[in-house]
């Protein structure tokens, strides 16, 4: 097997020379006969989809186990071909196999190695492929896991699951096929977008993958009860966990996005409300929204047909997304595969998929019959307003992205809706959100007193209100827009910490340290997730208002004041990388005469892609951000020169990464309870959640 | 084919926004200029303002708005200049007037729909609920502890 990279350069050359013809030759005939068994793998996988579509499916309805257990061995199998299928692409990549049109269009030989495996999935077919393989990994995780499921819930689960699979594996055979070959091999590949080849972005799409095709398995769940005609507090036990870690890897997907727009742009901007964007976090608000009402269903019997419904959107919305980035209908600085044909296919995919889950839900949904009662001010009331503001802030970002095409389709009106529509219109409801989480999440369930349950959180609010006033009084009163973010943020953190330590019941410091470390994983994984809410609020608040910049023109040596750093370009130099040449700068940032960082921002061009890119060079830190990018050069030999001093940035993705945290955290308890079938856990002196 | 695509996008690729040649000399001016380079949308580019493209197109209408806020322009009447020579598509924030009156109300008129839906909803679970009535399983839980 040709595995060194420098056998694979020269086609097998290198290899000929080493170990002689015949050896050669078997080498190359493996090679073919690897990503040929891939292609095949991929079509049986195809042909096993769609048996575990509609075998479980039959058997579920006329009661025949023996057919409802082919479902099982069918999610396995069908894992394992497009596990082999996607690593006999993975071989061609790193091999790279320029016989295949994708490596040629997506590779070259001098790409540093991990670019090679990710370039696997950072083009149409690849991605694809990608996705088919994660939605059979959570068909045969829900098939592996399912065991406490009943029978004829867990095939027709599967089912269901299945046909999503048939779906897109016949978009990705008749319309994206990975395995197409080149009839003349060139010497050499293209190279991949130069953007893509960073660390950031490399791993932002698998994440944010699995969070899309995660949902699917909500949305299973949610046709199943359909078909079933029954959903209760197991069935919101059941889907809980699924859509939990969809939530956690779509949360991380987005931040990795969010963030290495924020250092790879080149001028530190963290959101864009870009359609693409949008059509990721579509479905993030819709996984949020169903995470608090599956609670609901879980612990009271209630809001069943809604959160059916939230389920079906969800995972809708994940459809949505991919018809947005890969039809091309919306323009967007992301969109990688724009082919009417395909969108046309993914149309039509989005549309069978949810017009017949919809019509299922119209038909059916009057059968779930809730028996919770509650009063309005209660923990379901406050679940119901939050899940009112998540879906109505969806619907804002939803008609501002289409908004476009409906007026250009109606009335042929040219419009484009930006940043400034959205920040108007979407960032009111993430304000009342914060205002009212910390005392929601305190709410007794059924009926609460609203004076006895906020008795706690005073304490919260004083010092929230304190911090904001702090940083109004230190900023010189410029903007009011930060201090309130920041004290919002504040009562937000605070009110977790408060939860918390309320939930630890009275007595002594250290007996509720000790009540505070039993608690059940759940509730820390719901008080780190609404803190990580809080901390994101404070770096988006303070990001936006505090930020300073300062563009100008300087020669090399020349030195300048910015917002109280002084700021030298010691010189400029050019610097040959593996596959790109770079300008590079190094600029010194001194605060008090002593040296703060020392910079390396830098202009590279890649020139097989034939595109330039900007890498700014940033010193990070807790409360600041020292970013620097280099520019073009001018007439008069200097440089253009941008520094700006981000206060709080990386607050935004820490905040993310808390909130996934807090999920994880949250998944493991409830695996253990997944796992422990429907008897009641022990439970500790004091009520959870 | 491909090497189109890529150059579109590099047409398209967010990167520098203001040279350093474009400033106006006053800051308050310049500020202005700033906030409206947000508002208006680079119509070379796919989905970006002129604020954060580096087309030509972008760098022409920066300059322009500089030109014009020097001459004593109010922001209302820069943004009425591009929308005269290009239409409403180069506005980021489309105007709260006629058709587009619906997407600025989308939002309002569902919450009050949400609203008024869940109020419903909330009265019927509300009228239902007994105000010291335990549920099954609250009094199945209860009897556990009570070792009934």
């Amino acid at each position: 097997m040709v595995t060194n990279a420098t056998g694979c350069r020269l086609h097998g050359c290198a290899t000929w020379a080493r170990s002689g013809l015949a050896g050669a030759l078997a080498r190359i005939t493996l090679r073919l006969m690897i990503v040929e068994l891939g292609h095949f793998a991929l079509v049986l996988a195809f042909v096993v989809a769609i048996v575990q579509m509609t075998v479980p499916m039959i058997g579920a309805a006329r009661g025949w186990r023996g057919w409802m257990a082919v479902a099982e061995p069918a999610a396995t199998a069908q894992l394992l071909l497009l596990a082999f299928s996607f690593s006999a692409l993975t071989y061609a990549f790193v091999t790279s196999d320029f016989s295949l049109r994708l490596v040629t269009l997506n590779s070259h030989t001098d790409k540093p190695m991990l670019y090679k495996v990710t370039g696997v999935w950072g083009n149409h077919e690849g991605s694809m492929l990608l996705w088919c393989l994660i939605l059979a990994l959570f068909g045969a995780l829900g098939a592996w896991f399912g065991g406490a499921l009943p029978e004829r819930l867990r095939a027709r689960v599967l089912a269901v699951q299945a046909s999503v699979g048939v779906a897109f594996l016949a978009f990705l055979i008749f319309t994206s096929n990975p395995f197409l070959r080149l009839e003349v091999p060139p010497f050499n590949g293209q190279d991949l977008n130069p953007l893509l080849q960073d660390p950031g972005l490399a791993f932002h799409p698998p994440f944010l993958y699995i969070g899309y095709v995660g949902l699917s398995m909500a949305f299973s769940f949610a046709v199943a009860a359909l078909i079933e005609g029954r959903v209760d507090a197991a069935w919101g036990r059941w889907v809980r966990p699924w859509t939990l870690l969809a939530w956690v890897n779509l949360t991380i997907g987005i931040a990795l996005g969010s963030w290495w727009a924020y250092y790879e742009l080149g001028w530190g901007g963290f959101w864009f409300w870009d359609p693409v964007e949008n059509a990721s976090f579509m479905p993030w608000l819709f996984a949020t929204a169903l995470l608090h009402s599956a609670i609901v269903v879980e612990k009271r019997e209630a809001l069943k047909a809604w959160t059916i419904l939230l389920a079906i959107l969800a995972f809708g919305f994940s459809l949505l997304g991919a018809f947005i980035v890969r039809s091309g209908v919306l323009t967007s600085v992301h969109a990688f595969a724009n082919d009417p044909e395909r969108g046309v296919y993914l149309l039509a995919i989005t549309g069978v998929f949810m017009g017949g889950a919809l019509v299922l839900f119209a038909l059916r949904s009057g059968a779930m019959e809730s028996t919770g009662v509650f009063r309005p001010v209660s923990r379901e009331g406050a679940l119901v307003a939050n899940n009112i503001l998540l879906a109505v802030s969806c619907f804002v970002v939803f008609v501002g992205t289409m908004w476009p095409l409906i007026a250009e389709m109606l009335w042929g009106q040219r419009l484009s809706v930006g940043p400034p529509f959205f920040n108007a219109a979407f960032t009111p409801f993430f304000l009342v959100i914060g205002a009212i989480l910390p005392l929601g999440a305190i709410l007794p369930w059924k009926r609460a007193r609203l004076a006895r349950s906020m008795s706690p959180l005073w304490g919260a609010l004083v010092l929230a209100i304190a911090v904001g006033g702090l940083a109004y009084a230190l900023t010189s009163g410029r903007s009011a827009l930060a201090p309130f973010g920041i004290a919002l943020g504040a009562w937000v953190v605070f009110g977790a910490a408060t939860e918390l330590w309320t939930r630890a019941g009275r007595g002594k410091i250290g007996s509720k340290l000790r009540r505070l470390g039993n608690l059940p994983r759940a509730d820390w994984g719901k008080a780190v997730a609404h803190g990580g809410l809080g901390i994101t609020f404070i770096g988006i608040a303070a990001l936006t208002a505090w930020t300073v910049e300062d563009i100008r023109v300087a020669q090399e040596g020349e030195s300048f004041d910015v917002a109280g750093y002084e700021v030298t370009l010691v010189d400029v130099q050019r610097v040959q990388g593996p596959n790109y040449v770079s300008t590079m700068a190094e600029i010194t940032l001194d605060r008090d005469g002593a040296e703060v960082a020392r910079l390396f921002p830098e202009k590279r061009v890649y020139p097989v892609a034939g595109m330039p890119t900007t890498e700014a060079a940033i010193d990070n830190g807790v409360f600041r951000d020292l970013y620097v990018v280099i520019g073009d050069p001018q007439e008069n030999g200097g440089w253009a020169v941008r520094t700006f001093i981000k206060p709080y940035a990386n607050w935004i993705w820490a905040g993310c990464i808390i909130m996934a945290l807090g999920g994880v955290l949250s998944l493991s308890d409830r695996r253990v309870r997944v796992a422990g079938s429907a008897r009641k856990p022990k439970a500790p002196g004091v009520p959870a959640e | 084919m491909i090497r189109a695509v890529l150059l579109f996008l590099l047409l398209a690729l967010p990167a520098q926004a203001v040279e350093p040649d474009e400033m106006l000399a006053d800051p308050v001016l310049e500020a202005r200029a700033d906030a409206l380079d947000d508002e208006l949308r680079c119509v070379q580019c796919r989905s970006e303002a002129i604020g954060s493209s580096n087309a030509d197109w972008a760098r022409d209408a920066r300059l322009m708005v500089r030109e014009l806020i020097a001459g004593g322009a109010t922001d209302a009447e820069v943004l009425d200049f591009f929308v005269e020579r290009y239409g409403e598509v180069v506005l980021m924030r489309p105007r709260a007037e006629g058709a587009n009156l619906v997407l600025w109300l989308a939002a309002p008129a569902m919450l009050l729909l949400a609203g008024a839906i869940s109020i419903t909803y909330l009265r019927r679970r509300s009228v239902a609920a007994p105000d010291d009535g335990l549920t099954t399983e609250e009094q199945a839980r209860l009897d556990e502890l009570l070792g009934r």
